[in-house]
């Protein structure tokens, strides 16, 4: 090995230390959180993953998952039920409909809604639209309350599960609509315009031309949509009235997300209860793992077909 | 109008109502921010901390939270970027074999963990196991964890983009590997790659989950990030917004208001240079 070689091997040490340093942290990650969770696991009463209350200060710890989770779902799918359609609305504008000159604004324009911190939109949908949508949530359980999503709240329309719904469904849709732009980006302009050749309508192009290559692009969008709407913390944690009861009346208060219920409470728990939080944080890091694995594997294989 | 005619009416119009929709909360978020904060987004806010400020009290500022931001993002962007570069450069230009298949799947991990879970990861490692205890800089740990995986894909997108001929004139040359990468490639990738870190700095910035978690909130000025729990700008606006009084209130508008002009600014930042190099992130 000559001396001019060696500052190459440090180089390649550097380099590759930083490397490990990532891998190690993800790894850490994971160890970190089972370490910390078991003891309050063990000291728990009853089954974590069935228990409805979350008590794990209490002299006989009983605390569990069952609410948090399905609170954490059920607004999740609230938002993806509200955004996926307007995303992908204007992720078709964007690149279909616009003109050409303005689409690099319009697209800019709806990244800003990513750009807005959570806190931000939490503090919008505590102080301004919890206000406005307390009389819609009244109109529709009135005249469709018989939907059993639309059930009686008690009278209670206040910091309902709609709210939380509606406040993840605009942090999700930037970020959906982003993606889904950029697939649909790389669908050759030869088709679309192949097909308006042979006489085909605007929609008729978009819908025999962009969309069939796009969706497993779209899928995954969506799917790291649903992601990112799982682990929201701040702004679940602003506008949703939580409740230790499993309730899918959405037009009301109920329920809680493991993220908001950890912001919440991990300032005033001790030791025990901070564990308990950490149990539940790991539970959430396996869901959303879970569901970008899942997006990662729609496009891997996608790739792949195309390949063949 | 045939049926066709009238399909492709109504999508014409579908398509342009979701976009007109998507900009419905855009404008008002931004429009109501502007309107209450400006109530109290005056020198004593910028200038004056929560010290003694009493629950009725109309005053009272944000000074300690601001410098708190500074100093986390600050730390954490030393911390991430040296790291994400260093680890993009290796799969790019160094690395063969299964650590850059590690890297590149880790960072794709990394990008779906939730701000609440890296907040965890930190009190449980850096607070508890290492017994460092809740400070500025573990916040910055958190918010560091979040900014990497940003600033490692940017990073190695934009040097993806750089021509293989200008590596190879440079090695042909007889400069050596980490040279050739130092002084000839970097320097092609850097408006891109700063566009991608300003964003990423711009993201992190607004993150309040990990704050709670690390540092959790302080009323008082603590200028030293590495002892004792410290204020951010984003868990003042939380903690000031969970309270019923209104001068809490417009003291979190305020501070939304605070946030949001950094955060744009950022975004600002990170547009005119990506427009200036014509590489997107």
């Amino acid at each position: 090995m000559s001396a001019r070689r060696r500052p190459d091997r440090a180089f390649i040490a550097l380099t590759s230390s930083a490397s490990v340093v990532m891998v190690a942290t993800i790894v850490a990650i994971g160890v970190f959180l089972v370490v910390q969770a078991v003891p309050s696991l063990q000291d728990n009463t009853t089954s974590f993953l069935t228990t409805k209350q979350f008590l794990p200060e209490a002299d006989h710890p009983s605390f569990g998952v069952a609410v948090l989770v399905t609170g954490t779902v059920l607004t999740s799918l609230l938002a993806m039920v509200l955004a996926v359609p307007v995303a992908l609305g204007v992720a078709v504008f964007v690149t279909q409909y616009a003109p050409r000159r303005l689409a690099g604004l319009f697209g800019g324009l709806v990244d800003l809604l990513a750009a807005v911190p959570s806190v931000v939109y939490g503090l919008w949908g505590l102080a301004f639209l919890n206000k406005h949508l307390q009389p819609f949530n009244a109109g529709v359980h009135e005249h469709l309350g018989w939907f059993p999503l639309f059930g009686d709240t008690g009278g209670r329309y206040s910091k309902s599960i709609l709210l939380a719904g509606l406040v993840l469904a605009i942090m999700v849709l930037p970020i959906i609509a982003a993606l889904a732009r950029e697939v649909m980006l790389q669908v050759p302009t030869s088709q679309t315009e192949g097909a308006l050749a042979l006489g085909a309508t605007r929609w008729e192009s978009i819908r025999l031309a962009v969309l069939p290559p796009s969706w497993p692009g779209i899928t995954s969008a969506i799917m790291l949509g649903l992601g990112r709407a799982l682990g929201e913390t701040i702004a679940v944690a602003l506008v949703l009235g939580t409740t230790p009861a499993l309730t899918a009346r959405i037009l009301g208060p109920g329920g809680n997300t493991i993220a908001a219920n950890i912001a919440a409470k991990f300032g005033e728990y001790a030791q025990a209860g901070r564990g308990a939080l950490v149990a539940t944080g790991l539970v959430l890091f396996v869901m959303t793992f879970a569901v970008n694995a899942l997006a990662r594997g729609i496009v891997i294989r996608s790739a792949r077909r195309r390949l063949a | 109008m045939t049926r066709r005619k009238v399909i492709d009416r109504l999508f014409t119009g579908l398509a342009w109502g979701a976009f007109l929709l998507a900009l419905v909360p855009l404008v008002c978020v931004i429009w109501l921010v502007v309107k209450n904060g400006a109530r109290r987004f005056d020198l004593t806010f910028l200038t004056h901390t929560l010290r003694g400020v009493g629950p009725r009290d109309t005053n009272g500022g944000a000074l300690h939270a601001i410098l708190g931001t500074l100093e986390q993002v600050g730390l954490a962007s030393l911390i991430a970027i040296p790291l994400g570069l260093l680890a993009a450069v290796y799969v790019v230009e160094v690395g063969r074999g299964p650590l850059v298949g590690a890297v590149r799947f880790v960072t794709d991990v990394m990008t779906g963990v939730p701000s609440i879970v890296a907040g965890l990861f930190v009190f449980t490692f850096w607070v508890l196991a290492l017994g460092q205890g809740f400070s500025g800089f573990a916040a910055a740990i958190a918010l560091a964890i979040l900014m990497l995986p940003t600033v490692v894909r940017t990073t190695e997108v934009v040097l993806g983009l750089i021509p293989e001929s200008l590596r190879e004139g440079s090695l042909a040359l007889g400069v050596a590997r980490w040279r050739t990468v130092v002084s000839v490639v970097l320097p092609a990738a850097a408006s891109g790659i700063t566009t991608g870190v300003v964003l990423a700095i711009a993201r992190v910035t607004g993150e309040t989950a990990p704050l709670l978690l690390t540092a959790l909130n302080l009323d008082a000025l603590n200028i030293n990030p590495f002892k004792g729990q410290q204020a951010g700008l984003p868990s003042f606006v939380f903690a000031q917004a969970g309270q019923p009084q209104h001068s809490a209130l417009d003291r979190a508008w305020a501070g939304a208001l605070t946030l949001l002009l950094l955060v744009l600014l950022l975004n600002l930042t990170a547009r005119l240079l990506g427009r200036r190099t014509r590489l997107k992130g």
